[in-house]
Formats: structure tokens, sequence, C-alpha cells
């Protein structure tokens, strides 16, 4: 065996960066084995059923309990009244304002938390949520956001009426929570009015939920005796939250456990404290019993975490050979009833301005208008940074608007607008410092890949043929995210930056135990982070142990969402890594009585510079590490922690392609091919990452042609169980391809940028992309999603293009 | 509530009784009152399969099953296809081929492939597709669950006896 066929086996059997090892968490949940918030069962443990109100906007006149507390197996029956005097029938949210943990007086969106029934179990607590009798006295509700400034409008929130500011900056009307700008508007409008050609198109990301198969859902357990609270909970922010209960419960956070077990998807959903949690942790404080509370499938379509409901209107100014001179997008956002979107404190429109993409786009502004409306509160980032996907959504599209405007080819107006590999790192009009890039070269594969002449060829046949019974599109993104929040000068929630963190542990057989501040939902930490710490360590990645989620053994972390966790956490679990093979090599240098400077690193040991047959292994420092012979005035022990504060977000890419062929007599459209290419920077598990995008892609087609949470004018809820709402199954969703380039993140331990949600965002505008230039030819410049057939065939039927020649 | 039932049935093989209202469904029995928590609930209206077991030769969304339904049944959920310590080839597949992330609809999805495989040794992609559709998953995309079916499809043919 030569040499490098040694040093190949070695780094084989580390299972590090760039393997497609097989997923550590899998043994479990093939066998059924997994622990699901549903599965925690305790002893004396009652179930806490919500009562929720069956109107958008009423004042709540009457409550009677007493036919629920008759009924067999019905313990109590919690209202705002009860929980008045712990001061918990409000909270606090992340936006500055506070939501109604149980309505006080008041309801202010269907489906709103009225009271709990706590029962011994399920049944019986459904059974009496059925019979608390609640009086209401119904208002006119407000679902329309425009609507809501309109003057005279019913005043949703009449206990803060009189408040100049929630969250953010004066307010302008009763319904209006905040008003948030980016960029140089001046400069924006002067590059408007000497523009050669502008284009004007007003753009709709409906009001849609992540659906996670597993709905949410806790287990409150605190302990009388001993004044510990334990929490079980679905939460993607196992520390904030449990941060979050000490401020509201006053319960030091040291007597606080929360703790995550398996999550049965995310997606955004699980970021918020939501009112059923409150209710269940204060249940279980008085009554001294655990108390679980599950979502039904109903409770969570219609009342946590929805997202998007931004009402958008992009503008675009340009040269008359497509180079984008300015930019003006502008936001009008329903948050629904109270103002608890997710969000940092500095940004309560996120990373919106994100807006100006992949492009050199040297004036632009933009600006986002929040207001509430009679619907449930609490938006999330779905499978995105926040507001990320309404950006990008935005450009994307705007792009088109533009070309077609223009009569260019819709991938040679992105080309001309890219921003050059040259320019990296490039500073954007409305401030973010894109980190790296290769734009050009993303897109130019796709299109080799694809064929795109041929399709622009067989297209324009198709276009020329009356008797075609299809409408073909084609469909391009070429998106830049913005994930890994972030940065503590930048971000933070409630005052906590938004670092991440990973506490490393060796023990003397080279065995690892790894524990960090986020959550996995499924996207594979327990593989990806032993992979990591796996290349920096030279010990095999078999041997390395992940833990996330009980906050009485991880560091302090702010959790997974807006793909942070590989460019966060993933940071500090290299970090940490590099610390102690810092130490290692201080003992190796010891054990071969050289100095540090002559040795090197190789996979998985210390070399004599020169000298190979002189080395000392990792595993073997490992035990070394525990024992007496160390460096003078070392201390024993191979452990090390790292809190990562990123320098900059990372800034993934891609370059997607999506070919439709709509039927047009039906409206169905067929989703022929889709080609998505990724840069995520340093690749760590490529199996692991092709998983990521096939979900997310499959996210992008859900939202892009069915979701949407639809209301009537009274503010019912007209799409609340799956039956209603779509989720793809394997029928409709498409087959996937993806491809990649490699952009290391300049700033990032191992160049990492973060991945799974890149396809979710790059993907929605490519789907409405594909689908809207399928009638391009005909003038349309843009359809609102979702584009189910109902909604395509109403356009097709507009157009005139469902009539057989002849007939 | 009125009254409960005696119910008895065979839970992966295994004889079990258990003293049930009439209008209990059947995954709150083998939850709540079995301790077989692999199947699991995301709906409770038939639409997503997370509930799915094996009744009588038969895929059954057992949020939609009474258990009084259920005396007398074969009743198999994941936790009876792994046999004498070697997982079924359908779990293997769904590992090796990364059919799985956050594992919630795993198990529906196992039972319900375990049935398909049964119905139709030798599946096309369009069959399992469609064969698949009442199982909904969030994570996957389906196109590697797919692949493990196939994969399970290709390993069961070529050594009958293991399935």
């Amino acid at each position: 065996m030569g040499e490098s066929a040694e040093l190949t086996e070695r780094e084989q059997k580390l299972q590090g960066l760039g393997t497609a090892m097989l997923r550590r968490e899998d043994a479990r949940f093939i066998r059924g084995q997994g622990t699901y918030i549903d599965d925690i069962k305790l002893e004396g443990m009652l179930f806490g059923a919500i009562v929720r109100s069956p109107y958008a906007h009423a004042r709540i006149t009457a409550i009677d309990k007493a036919r629920a507390l008759a009924m067999p197996g019905v313990v109590a029956v919690l209202t705002a009244e009860d929980l008045k005097p712990v001061k918990l029938h409000w909270m606090p949210t992340a936006g500055g304002d506070v939501q109604a943990v149980l309505a006080d007086e008041k309801v202010c969106f269907q489906y709103q938390e009225v009271a709990m029934v706590l029962a011994q179990d399920r049944y019986a607590a459904y059974d009496g949520a059925a019979l608390v009798e609640v009086e209401y006295e119904e208002l006119p509700a407000i679902i329309d956001p425009q609507q809501a400034l309109a003057p005279g409008a019913p005043v949703i929130r009449e206990d803060i009426a009189d408040r100049k500011e929630v969250g953010h900056g004066p307010r302008t009307h009763p319904n209006h929570i905040f008003t948030w700008e980016a960029g140089d508007k001046a400069a924006a409008d002067a590059a408007f009015a000497g523009a050669a050609v502008t284009v004007r198109e007003e753009i709709l990301n409906p009001r849609v939920h992540p659906c996670p198969l597993e709905t949410c859902g806790c287990v409150a357990s605190f302990n009388k005796a001993t004044g510990y609270l334990t929490v079980y909970v679905t939460s993607q922010i196992p520390h904030l939250f449990r941060t979050v209960l000490a401020m509201l419960s006053g319960i030091a956070e040291s007597r606080i456990r929360v703790v995550g077990g398996d999550i049965g998807g995310g997606f955004g959903n699980k970021v918020p404290i939501y009112p059923g949690y409150v209710v269940a942790t204060v249940a279980s404080i008085v009554t001294g019993l655990p108390v679980k509370w599950i979502e039904s499938r109903i409770d969570n379509l219609s009342t946590t975490g929805f997202a998007r409901d931004y009402h958008c209107v992009g503008e675009l100014a340009a040269d008359r050979d497509g180079r984008i001179r300015g930019l003006r997008f502008s936001a009008l956002a329903d948050h629904g009833a109270f103002n608890s979107q997710v969000s940092a404190s500095k940004l309560p429109a996120g990373l919106f301005s994100i807006c100006t993409g992949s492009y050199a786009i040297p004036n632009a502004y933009c600006r986002v208008d929040a207001v509430y409306t009679n619907k449930a509160p609490g938006g999330v980032a779905y499978r995105c940074s926040l507001r990320v996907t309404e950006a990008v959504y935005l450009i994307e599209r705007m792009m088109d608007v533009l070309a077609q405007k223009l009569g260019v080819d819709k991938a040679e107006i992105r080309r001309r607008n890219f921003v050059k590999p040259e320019q990296f790192p490039y500073t954007t009009a409305l401030g973010w410092t894109l980190d790296s890039g290769a734009y050009h070269a993303a897109l130019d594969k796709v299109l080799k890949a694809v064929d795109y002449e041929g399709l622009r060829r067989e297209q324009a046949a198709k276009r020329a043929d009356p008797n075609c019974p299809t409408l073909m599109g084609i469909g391009i993104s070429t998106f830049t995210e913005i994930v890994g929040a972030g940065p503590t000068k930048v971000c933070d929630i409630l005052g906590i930056g938004l670092f991440d963190s990973c506490d490393i542990r060796v023990h003397p057989t080279g065995a690892v135990i790894a524990r960090l501040g986020t959550m996995s939902q499924g996207q594979g930490h327990a593989t990806t982070y032993a992979q990591i710490i796996a290349t920096e360590l030279g010990l095999p990645a078999s041997d390395i142990v992940i833990e996330e989620g009980d906050t009485d053994k991880a560091p302090y972390g702010a959790g997974t969402w807006g793909s942070r966790s590989t460019p966060v956490a993933g940071a500090a679990a290299a970090q940490a890594a590099r610390k102690i093979r810092d130490k290692a090599r201080k003992i190796a240098a010891h054990l071969l009585e050289v100095g540090e400077g002559d040795l090197e690193w190789e996979i998985d040991r210390f070399k004599v510079k020169g000298s190979p047959s002189q080395a000392k292994t990792m595993k073997e420092i490992c035990m070394v590490a525990h024992t007496g012979n160390i460096p003078p005035g070392m201390e024993q022990g191979l452990n090390a922690v790292s809190y990562y504060d990123p320098p900059n977000l990372t800034y993934p890419f891609g370059a997607y392609l999506c070919v439709v062929d709509i039927d047009r007599f039906t409206g169905e459209t067929h989703v022929r091919r889709f080609y998505a290419l990724d840069d995520c920077g340093t690749r760590i598990n490529p199996m692991v990452i092709e998983g990521q995008i096939h979900g997310g892609l499959t996210e992008a087609f859900a939202v892009a042609m069915g979701q949407q949470l639809p209301f009537d004018e009274n503010g019912n809820h007209l799409g609340n169980s799956l039956l209603d709402y779509f989720v793809p199954t394997a029928m409709e969703t498409p087959r996937w391809e993806t491809d990649h380039t490699v952009t290391p993140c300049p700033h990032h331990p191992i160049g990492a940028k973060g991945v799974a949600e890149s396809p979710h965002v790059g993907g929605i505008p490519c789907f409405s992309n594909a689908v809207i230039d399928a009638f391009a030819h005909l003038g349309v410049t843009h359809m609102d999603m979702p584009h189910s057939a109902w909604r395509v065939w109403q356009k097709c039927q507009a157009l005139g293009v469902n009539k057989r020649a002849g007939s | 509530m009125a009254g409960t039932h005696p119910v008895a049935f065979k839970l992966n093989g295994k004889t079990v009784a258990v003293e049930v209202e009439a209008r209990e469904l059947l995954i709150y029995t083998l939850r709540e009152k079995l301790a077989h928590t692999g199947p699991h609930i995301g709906c409770e209206t038939s639409h997503c399969g997370a509930c799915t077991v094996d009744c009588n030769g038969m895929s059954v969304k057992s949020c939609t099953v009474l258990t009084v339904q259920c005396g007398g049944a074969e009743v198999l959920t994941v936790e009876g296809l792994e046999r004498g310590g070697a997982l079924h080839a359908l779990q293997q597949a769904f590992h090796e081929q990364h059919g799985l992330q956050c594992g919630y609809c795993t198990p529906g999805m196992l039972m319900r492939a375990y049935r398909l495989l049964q119905e139709n040794p030798k599946p096309s992609e369009q069959e399992i597709r469609y064969g698949m559709a009442g199982n909904l998953c969030r994570c996957t995309g389906y196109q590697n669950i797919v692949k493990a079916v196939q994969a399970a499809a290709r390993k069961l043919a070529a050594a009958p006896a293991a399935a």
C-alpha cells in the first residue's frame, strides 16, 4: 500500500468534511423510537385543551365554567381572570408589543385562546372544552391590511390605542404598528426620474403556514418542593425559551430546565413562545402536576406561526440596455392581531433589505409598513431567514418583469446585472456586504445543463402552433440568500445576541461529546456537527456524540432557524475543536521533545517536519492529556468551549431553472423539469445537503402552487385542515435535479454558508416565473400565487386561451 | 362517558387486551394504553398518514379506526418490523437512501411501504408514488423515500424469505 493510499484510508476512517456519512439519528427513527413531545408521559400528568374563539373580533361578555367543571375527569378551567393574579394573562412579545395569553375581555382573531380546560386525559379535556360557555358580542373584523389603515377603521387593539410606538418608530393609525425604511430614498427617486425604462408591479406573498407534520406542544412540570420547573417543548430555540420563561414567571433561570427532544419538523413554526406554552406552565405551577398541551392540526394552522402576508410593490428603473439604476420596494405587512412577529430587535422587518438580490444596483430604497388585522399573530420565517423569501421573491419576479418590458432574455437580464466575481466583497445600496459569489458561472452551468437555447426554441415553436394543448413556461431564479443570524452588533432577540456555542469534551479513549446551542428538527446535526469536529480533531465521527436542546447540558445559543446552525454553531464547533487541537499540539511537542513549530498536522496526527516516522496521533494524545505526562504548568483534560459571534452573515446563492407545461384547458401545471444548482460554500455532507434541497424545493413547490390561508370577510378561516391546506404528496411533487458549485465563505472557519433554506427561498420565484413565463407572450407580467389549477384556469379563461381552435 | 368495552387483538404478534370507550381511536389505544409511540399523530383526519399501521393485512390510518373495531385483529406497527434483531429491508433502505429527516412520518411511511410491497413486490416509481400518496412528508420531498422503497423491493426480491 502506497503512502497516498494510507493517507486516504486514514482520512476515510474519520468520515469528516465532504463525506456522505449515513445519519446517526436514523437508528431510533426507523424503529419508531424517537421521543417527540406527545411521547412524553409523566406521572399524574394532566392534559390541557384550549377553548378558542369562534369570532375574529368580539367582546367577551361572560364565561361560564360550571358545566365543564362538572364533567368527570375535568380538574380546572383557566381563563384570563385566573392568570391575572400572577400577571400572566398578557405577555410581552419580541416585537415590543404585548399578546394576550388568554383573551382578556376581547378576542382579536378567530381561534384565539380563551380558556384552558385541564383534565385527567385528552378525551375528558376536549369534552370539557366543548362545555365552557363563552358569550360574545361580535365586532366588525378587518381582514384586508389596506382597510386596516382606512380612516375610521375599527380599532383592533384598544389596549394600546394610545401608544405612540410599538417596537419601532411612530405609529400613524391605531391599527398601524411601525414603518421601517432602508436605503437612500432621494437617490432612488432621482434614479427613477432620469431612467430610460421603469417597471412597477404589485406582488403578493400570501399568508401561508409552515405546517410541520408534528404540531406544537409542551409538557410543563413544576416541582413545588424544589421550585424547579421542567418544560419539554417543541422549540427551535430552547435556550431563549428558557430565558423568556424566567422573565415571565419570575422563576430563576437556573431553576428552569427546557428540554427539546426529537422535533417532528419546524420550518419556523416552532420558534415563537405561544400562549399554550405559557398557560400549560402556569397550570402546572398552580396544580403542582405536569400538564401536557398539544395542538390539533386545526389549532396549528389557525393560530401558531403563519408566514408572509406581505403585500408588496416592486419598482425598478433601468437603462435602455437593461442595467438597473434604481430599486424601490415596499411592503404592507399583515402582522395579525398582535405584533408577535419573530424578529430581531433592530430588524422589525427582518432581513427584507436583502431585496437587491444578486445584482449590482446602485440606488435602492425599501420600506415596510406593518399593520394589525383580525388574523392570527406570530409571523415566522417559513424555511427562510426573517422576511428573506419575501425579498427574494420580489427581486426575482421584478427581474422577469424588467426583461419582458425590454424584450431582453430572462437569463441575459440577470447576467447583465449580476455582481461580478471581482466586486466581492460587495456592499449593497441597502447596506449588506455580500462576502462571496460566482453568479455568472452558476447560471451558465445551469443553462448548459438544461440546453436553455433549445428550450427557448421549443417554447417558440409551441407558441407558434395554435393546436398546441399546452403553454410552456421557463422559470429562472438566480437568488442570493442571507443566513446565519447573526453578528451580535446587528442581531439580538430581547437584548440577547445571536451568537452560538459549542462545548467539546474529549475523553481519554478519544471518544467525544459535543454540545451545542442549536436544536435539530431533522437537519441531521448529530451527523454533520460530528463530521466538522472529526476533521478538526482527527478523531472518527463515529465516536463523536452530539447533544442539543437540553438547557441543563448544552451551552447557551440562539437555536436553529434562519439556516444559522452551520454558519454559527458549526463555526463554534470548529473553533472549539481548534482550541483543543492547539493544546494537543503542545502535548505532542512535549512528547516528541521538539518545538511546536517543528510539528505539522496530518489528518489525525502531529508529525515532526522532515521526520515523518516521529508522530503522535490524536488518539494517543487524548490519553496522555489525562495523565501527568503533559507540559509543566498545563492542566489535564482536553476540553474547550467556544462562543462564536459571526463577523458577517453568510450569503449562499444558487441558479434554478424550471420548465412547466400548463394545460390551457384545465389550468393544471406539470413541472417537467426542475434543475437546482446551489452554492453553500464548503459542503459538509453531500447526502444531507441533497436531502435538504429536495425538501426545500418541495416546500417551495407547495407555496408557489397551492398554499394559502384564506379568510372570508368576517375573518373566518377557510382552510385550516389538511383537506384544504395544500401539502404535496409524492404524486404531485416533481423530481428534482441537483447540482452545485463551491464558493467558500471567506469569513467562516470552514467556509460553510448554510443550505436548507436556499431551495425554499430560491424555488418559489422560480416556479412563479415559470408559470408566468408561460403567459408572457400574451402580455402577462405577473400572476399572484398560489398557481393552483383553478387560479391558472381563470387566467386561461380571461385570456381566451382555453378555447379550442374553431370552437 | 358511558361504559367501556373489553377488546383483545394481536399487536406485533402478541395478544393484548384493553378496556376502551366505544369512541376511542386505535392511535390513542396504541400510544396511551399500549406504549407503542411509533405511530404518530399529524392530523387526526386521515390525511397525513403518520399514524399508519397494518391491520388484518391492510394499511389503515389508526386515527380513523375505532379500537372496538379491532377485536381479534392482527395489528402490526413499526415496532414489529424488526425481527430477531435484524432490521426489515425497508428500515435499512430508508437509512441508506436518506429517506427520512425529522423522522415523524417515518413509522407511517415504513408501514405503508411494507404493505405496498406485499401488494406489489416490483412497483414502478409511479406506482410507488401513487401507493404512498396517503402519507405526507414535509422534509424529504419524497425522492429518497421512493429510492428507499425501490432499494428494499430489490433486496426483498433477491431474498423473498426475509419479507
